[in-house]
């Protein structure tokens, strides 16, 4: 598997580290509802098919990604940079 | 007519029950008859409209727990259903490692259980699990190691389970083909060795299971895919599948790495993400590996299979996946690091190599246990270890089911234990199942 970074061009995936489901919306700082936290640290979705994923370029530009992977054929179907840097999920759109 | 009691064949059998007991008499009587008296191990029945209980997944978890829902608790009017063939799933793809070193409560006390029930396992189904008690023997490379390996004997012992602690000496002693040089990549400074550990034959354990809860009333349908449930206002009621509806008042859920799908289908999220696990079987040698080598730190598991092959793994792929192969960058560390502790294996071929599918929890340890959703309950998240909690896991989740509350030896098996903060976290990484 190859990931096409933004920075750095088409790399082979073991200079990545993964970052799991990408559309988890962390709650805000002050925000004391338990079961919003749980789901955010704990629960993932885990769709056979399109997943939206965080994967971080640890061996080049070092920048988070979000990659948009079947998870059935591996096949990449669009990368682009993690945007909003304190918030998981913020500027996607949930799928 | 005579001949055939003869040679004990039950008349059952010939109306396609199976009904036949097998012992070593059996075996030699169908010797002399050219061995065409078995008759099928267990029957292939067209789905009823209705179950008592329906089970997805015919992996080893379906198939104990439909058995010891019939055998312990009487509930025999039961249907497994298997989308492909039993065993196709991680049953037969896994390295068969069965054993009990684990060092929190909850984990330690369960995979006991199982453990007991596998030493009792090929009487018991009337089927050779070929169970063989050959040790598994956990190597320690550093001095933070060495006191993690201490540890873990004791934690053991304190729960009446016989561990030993290894020097380096008594290792190189077991093993003389491990790289033993201080200067080596991965220096061996000792072991921890349970001994009742071991492996067992993963085809068998689909056959035998399946065999004994066909002869306890339980129908074993293949060919049968889950694709939605049926529902009753917010209670599930029923499944539909490609071979039409099928109701029961109680569904459960045994799919291994699948069981996100499902478990979106009823609606809702799990602690869970579905992960790619490879293995490997070299050709076959001659015996030279006569217990389950492992290495803690490394994560990297060794043995020899009765035919004589080196049956290998690692650790995950890394993504979630549900394809059932593997990316070659894997393949290159696993075989380095088995190169590595095992010089000689550099001379060896690869025979096969495949992958399969796990269903990777945040802290590791399994979930069996009530869902959210009325009617529907589950047995997931078996991560590296199912296999070894083949009969624990269809034990408890069959009293689960049959008693609709916990079995003691699972009771901590929750979904909700991530929420109440109480996860059973063995190797204390968090909740990133690629660390596991
Ligand atoms: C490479 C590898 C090595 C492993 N090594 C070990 C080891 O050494 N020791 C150990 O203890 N564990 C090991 N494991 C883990 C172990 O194999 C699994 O945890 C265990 O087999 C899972 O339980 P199961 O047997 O019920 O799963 P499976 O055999 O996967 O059974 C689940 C079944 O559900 C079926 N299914 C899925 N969806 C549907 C549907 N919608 N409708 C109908 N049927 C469906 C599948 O076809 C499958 O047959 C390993 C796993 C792998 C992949
Ligand atoms: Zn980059």
């Amino acid at each position: 598997m190859r990931i096409e970074c933004p920075c750095c061009g088409l790399r082979d995936h073991r200079e990545f580290d993964y970052g799991g489901d990408a559309l988890r919306q962390r709650p805000a700082h002050n925000d004391t509802d338990i079961d919003r936290w749980s789901d955010y640290v704990f629960m993932r979705r885990n769709p056979s098919g399109l997943h939206r994923e965080f994967w971080q370029h640890i061996y080049g530009c070092r920048q988070w990604i979000v990659v948009s992977r079947d998870t059935v054929s591996h096949q990449i179907l669009s990368v682009c940079l993690a945007s909003g840097a304190h918030g998981a999920g913020q500027g996607l759109e949930r799928a | 007519m005579v001949c055939s009691l003869q040679l004990g064949l039950e008349a059952g059998q010939r109306d396609g029950r199976t009904m036949t007991k097998y012992s070593g008499f059996k075996v030699f009587a169908q010797a002399l008859r050219n061995n065409r008296g078995w008759g099928r191990a267990w029957r292939d029945p067209d789905p009823q409209p209705a179950y008592d209980v329906i089970i997805i997944g015919g992996g080893g978890h379906g198939l104990a727990t439909a058995y010891y829902l019939a055998k312990e608790h009487g509930i025999k009017r039961v249907a497994v259903l298997e989308k492909g063939w039993l065993g196709g799933g991680n049953l037969g793809r896994n390295t068969t490692i069965v054993r009990s070193n684990y060092m929190e409560n909850g984990n330690t006390q369960f995979y006991e259980h199982s453990l007991k029930l596998w030493e009792n396992l090929s009487q018991d189904l009337n089927y050779n699990v070929m169970f063989s008690q050959r040790g598994y023997l956990g190597l320690l490379h550093s001095y933070g190691q060495l006191d993690a390996g201490r540890q873990r004997v004791h934690a053991m012992k304190l729960n009446g389970i016989e561990a030993s602690f290894l020097t380096r000496e008594q290792v190189q002693e077991k093993a003389p083909y491990l790289d033993m040089s201080m200067n080596a990549r991965y220096p061996i400074l000792g072991g921890v060795l349970q001994q009742r550990a071991g492996t067992a034959r993963h085809d068998a354990v689909a056959w035998g299971f399946a065999r004994a809860a066909d002869r306890q009333g339980v129908d074993i349908i293949q060919q049968c895919e889950v694709l939605g449930f049926i529902w009753k206002g917010l209670k599930i009621v029923g499944v539909e599948t490609t071979r039409g509806d099928i109701r029961a008042p109680k569904v459960t859920s045994a799919v291994a790495g699948n069981s996100g799908v499902l478990a979106e289908k009823a609606g809702f999220q799990l602690p869970i993400e579905s992960h790619l696990l490879q293995a490997f079987v070299t050709e076959p040698i001659k015996p030279l590996v006569n217990c389950v080598i492992a290495s803690f730190g490394m994560l990297y598991y060794i043995s020899q299979s009765d035919k004589g092959g080196l049956v290998l793994g690692g650790s995950l792929d890394g993504y979630n996946s549900y394809a059932q192969r593997g990316n070659l960058p894997k393949v290159e560390h696993i075989l380095s690091i088995g190169k590595a502790l095992m010089p000689c294996l550099s001379r060896l071929r690869i025979l096969r190599h495949w992958g399969g599918i796990m269903d990777m929890t945040m802290d590791g340890s399994p979930i069996i246990c009530k869902t959210p959703v009325d009617g529907f309950y589950m047995s997931a998240g078996w991560c590296y270890g199912g296999f070894k909690a083949t009969p624990g896991a269809g034990w408890c989740l069959a009293h689960t089911i049959a008693k609709d509350e916990p079995h003691p030896l699972s009771a901590g098996y929750t979904i909700d234990r991530f929420r109440r903060g109480a996860t059973i976290n063995e190797s204390g990484t968090g909740p990133v199942p690629g660390h596991h």
